[in-house]
C-alpha cells in the first residue's frame, strides 16, 4: 500500500511538470486558437536562460528566476511578431508546422550555444525533502506542485474574472468580431504569447534541479505534456492540470505495475481511449453546427 | 497562351489534358528511363530516395492536402510496411505476394486509425496520430519474435520471380519509379472521381459535404486507408533499399519530414509531393556540400575583393567552425520550414506555377493574382 501512495505521489508531482508545460499550450489556444509545438522548447530556453543567469552570472536565485521569465517574455512576444503573425488566420496545420520549425531551430541553436552536456544550477530546493510518515517527497519536486497549483489558480482567475482574459476568450471565439468591438487584437495576441512563454520559462527554472538543462528536455517534456493537454481538453486550464495528473499517474503506476515498455505508451492509450469516447477532451467544449 | 477549344464534356477531367502534357510528361519519363545510365551511382541511389519519398507525398497528399486531415503518424505506417517486408520475406514468402499483402495490412490498420478520426478533428487528430505512432514503435521495438525488437532486422535483397534485385541495381530503380507513377496515377484518378471529389470536398468544409450527402465517416476512413496502403508500399521499398530496419529509424522526426515533403512541395496538388521529395533528400548532400565549399569560396571572394591574406583564412576557418558546429543541420531545417510557411506558403509547386503563369501572360504577369486573401481566426470549436 506504502508503494502505491508512493508511486501515486511521485505521479502527481510529475503530472504537475507536464500540466505546468501543457498550461502553457492552452494558454496561446485558449486566446488564439494556435497550438504552439515549440512550447516545450521555449521551457528548454528558459532553463538555459537562468542557467546564464544564476550559474554564469551568478546572480540570486530569485533574481535570475524573475531576469529569465521577463527574458522569455520578451523572447515569446518577438516570437509572435516574426513568426505568428504573418500567418495568423491562416489553416491551423500551417502554424502547427511553423511552431515544429521554431522548436527545432531552438533546440539546434541552443545546442550550439550552451554545448549539449547536462547543465545544472544551485537551487533553494536542490536538498532537502518532506517527509509525512514513511512518504518521501522531494523539495524540488514539491516547488513544482506548488507553482503549478498557483500559476494554475492565478491564471484561471485572469481568464475569467478580468477585462484583459475576457477580451482574450472573444479573441478567441472570433477575431474580426472582437476587433470590431474595439478589442486591441494584435495587443492581445502578443500579450498571450509573452505570457505562455513566462510560464514556459517558470517550468524550465522549476524543473531545471529535476530533469536538468540539456537541449533536448523540451522535446521529450513536451511531447508528453501534449497529450495531457489534449486529455484535458485544449483551451481549459483547470483540464491542463488534469491531464498531467492523470498522465502522471498513469505513467507512475503504468512503470511500477506493468512489465517494461508500457510506461511509455499507456499515457498514449489511455489518451486514444478518452479521445474515442470524448473527441473534445475531459473539460473541452465542443458544439457542432448540426447539419 | 494556349487556348483549349472544349468539344467533349471528358476534356475537364482528362488526366493529359491537352497535347503539351503528353510532350511534357513523355520526356520526363523518357529522362527517367534514361536516368540510371546517365547518372552515377550515387545519385541514382539518391533518386530512389526521392521515389520512395515522394510516394508517401502523394499518399500523405491523398489524405491531408486533399482531405485535410492532418497526420503525424506517416512514418508508423512506413513502418508496418517495412516490418511486413521484412517478416514475410523471413518467411520465405515471395515478393509479389508480400508487396501487396503490405499495402493491404497497412490499409486494414490506417482504416483502423480513421475511424477515430470520424470524431477527431485539427489538432486532436494531429495528437491522435502521434500518440499511435509512439505505440507502433514500441510495439516494434518490444514484439520481439516477429521484429527482433531494437537490434533491428535485416532484409535480404528483393527477390522478383527468381530475379534477384539488389538495392544499388537498374531493375531496383525501375520498380521503385514504377510504383511512384502507379502512386500518382492512382492519386489522379482518384481526385477526378467522385470519390475524390468527396474528399475534397470534406476539406473544404464538412459541414457543406454532408449537406451534400457525402457520408463522412466512410470517405474519412477510404481515404486514410488508402493513404496509409500506398506508405505501406513504399515501406516495403525502404526496407529493400535500407537492408537494414529499427524502430528508431520510424519516429516522429520522420512523419515531421514526411509533412515538410507536402508543406515544401505545396499541398495543393501531386507535383507538390514530387517537388517536396527532391528538396527533402538533396537538401541534406546539398547541406554537406556547402559546408565544405562555402568557407574557401567565401574566403576566395573576400580574397578578390582587396581582403589580407591572413583575414581571409581567418574567415574561412570561423565559417568551417560554424559549419561543423553540431545541431547546424536541425538549425536549417527549421530555418527553411519556417521561411517556406511565411514566405511560400503554396510551396515549390505554388513558384512553379507562379513562373509558368509569368511567362505566359508575359507582360501581363499581376503578382496579386497569387495574393492570399485576408482571413481572420474564427473559432474551430464550433464550426
Amino acid at each position: 500500500m506504502l508503494d502505491f501512495i508512493q508511486q501515486l505521489v511521485s505521479g502527481i508531482a510529475l503530472g504537475c511538470v507536464y500540466g505546468l508545460i501543457a498550461l502553457g499550450f492552452v494558454l496561446i489556444y485558449k486566446a488564439t486558437e494556435v497550438v504552439n509545438f515549440a512550447q516545450g522548447d521555449l521551457m528548454m530556453l528558459g532553463g538555459f536562460f537562468v542557467f546564464t543567469f544564476i550559474g554564469l552570472m551568478g546572480i540570486d536565485y530569485w533574481l535570475g528566476f524573475l531576469f529569465a521569465v521577463c527574458g522569455m517574455a520578451v523572447f515569446g512576444m518577438a516570437t509572435e511578431r516574426v513568426l505568428v503573425r504573418p500567418i495568423l488566420g491562416y489553416p491551423q496545420f500551417s502554424i502547427v508546422m511553423a511552431t515544429i520549425g521554431l522548436g527545432y531551430f531552438l533546440r539546434s541553436i541552443a545546442g550550439m550555444i550552451w554545448g549539449t552536456d547536462d547543465l545544472r544550477i544551485e537551487t533553494p530546493f536542490s536538498a532537502g525533502v518532506l517527509k509525512i510518515g514513511d512518504l518521501v517527497l522531494a523539495h524540488d519536486k514539491l516547488s513544482v506542485i506548488v507553482a503549478t497549483v498557483i500559476l494554475c489558480a492565478v491564471l484561471y482567475a485572469f481568464f475569467n474574472y478580468t477585462r484583459m482574459g475576457t477580451a482574450m476568450r472573444a479573441t478567441s471565439e472570433n477575431m474580426l468580431a472582437a476587433y470590431y468591438m474595439g478589442i486591441p487584437v494584435k495587443r492581445v495576441v502578443s500579450l498571450i504569447w509573452a505570457i505562455s512563454a513566462a510560464v514556459a520559462a517558470c517550468a524550465g527554472v522549476l524543473l531545471a534541479p529535476i530533469t536538468f538543462i540539456h537541449s533536448n528536455v523540451g522535446l521529450v517534456l513536451g511531447l508528453k505534456a501534449f497529450p495531457a493537454a489534449v486529455l484535458g481538453g485544449f483551451g481549459s486550464i483547470p483540464g491542463a492540470l488534469v491531464g498531467g495528473l492523470i498522465i502522471g499517474v498513469i505513467e507512475s503506476l503504468a512503470g511500477f505495475y506493468l512489465p517494461q515498455g508500457w510506461k511509455d505508451i499507456a499515457p498514449y492509450l489511455v489518451l486514444l481511449v478518452v479521445l474515442l469516447v470524448r473527441p473534445q477532451g475531459l473539460f473541452g467544449l465542443s458544439m457542432r453546427k448540426k447539419v | 497562351m494556349r487556348f483549349i477549344f472544349k468539344t467533349d464534356y471528358d476534356q475537364d477531367i482528362r488526366i493529359l489534358k491537352h497535347s503539351g502534357y503528353w510532350w511534357s510528361y513523355g520526356v520526363l519519363l523518357a529522362v527517367m528511363l534514361a536516368a540510371p545510365y546517365l547518372l552515377g551511382s550515387y545519385l541514382q541511389s539518391q533518386l530512389v530516395f526521392v521515389f520512395i519519398y515522394a510516394i508517401v507525398g502523394v499518399a500523405l497528399m491523398i489524405l491531408t492536402g486533399f482531405t485535410g486531415q492532418a497526420s503525424l503518424g506517416h512514418a508508423a505506417f512506413l513502418a508496418i510496411g517495412a516490418y511486413t517486408a521484412g517478416f514475410m520475406q523471413s518467411l520465405g514468402v515471395p515478393f509479389i505476394v508480400y508487396f501487396p499483402l503490405a499495402a493491404i495490412l497497412t490499409g486494414v490498420v490506417g482504416a483502423l486509425v480513421g475511424f477515430p478520426a470520424l470524431r477527431l478533428h485539427g489538432i486532436y487528430l494531429v495528437i491522435a496520430t502521434i500518440a499511435f505512432a509512439f505505440i507502433v514503435e514500441e510495439v516494434l521495438a518490444r514484439w520481439e519474435s516477429v521484429t527482433h525488437g531494437n537490434e533491428g532486422m535485416r532484409v535480404r535483397a528483393l527477390d522478383l520471380l527468381g530475379m534477384p534485385v539488389p538495392r544499388d541495381s537498374e531493375a531496383f530503380y525501375y520498380l521503385c519509379l514504377l510504383v511512384l507513377v502507379g502512386a500518382v496515377l492512382l492519386a489522379l484518378n482518384l481526385l477526378r472521381s467522385p470519390t475524390g471529389r468527396a474528399f475534397v470536398a470534406i476539406r473544404d468544409s464538412e459541414t457543406a459535404g454532408k449537406s451534400m450527402g457525402i457520408d463522412l465517416a466512410a470517405y474519412k476512413v477510404k481515404s486514410f486507408a488508402i493513404s496509409a496502403a500506398i506508405t505501406g508500399l513504399a515501406g516495403v521499398l525502404f526496407a529493400h533499399k535500407m537492408t537494414f530496419i529499427s524502430p528508431e529509424m520510424f519516429t516522429l522526426l520522420l512523419s515531421i519530414e514526411f509533412i515538410m515533403v507536402i508543406i515544401i512541395g505545396g499541398a495543393f496538388g501531386v507535383h507538390g509531393a514530387i517537388f517536396g521529395a527532391i528538396f527533402i533528400v538533396m537538401v541534406d548532400p546539398f547541406l554537406t556540400a556547402l559546408k565544405d565549399d562555402l568557407p574557401v569560396l567565401v574566403a576566395s571572394i573576400g580574397d578578390s575583393l582587396g581582403m589580407s591574406p591572413e583575414a581571409a583564412g581567418q574567415l574561412r576557418e570561423k565559417l568551417a567552425k560554424i559549419g561543423s558546429a553540431a545541431g547546424l543541420k536541425g538549425a536549417i531545417y527549421g530555418l527553411i520550414i519556417m521561411m517556406f510557411i511565411l514566405f511560400e506558403p503554396y510551396g515549390l509547386y505554388g513558384r512553379w506555377l507562379k513562373v509558368k503563369l509569368f511567362f505566359q501572360l508575359f507582360p501581363l504577369y499581376k503578382r496579386a493574382t497569387f495574393k492570399r486573401q485576408k482571413t481572420y481566426v474564427k473559432s474551430e470549436r464550433n464550426r
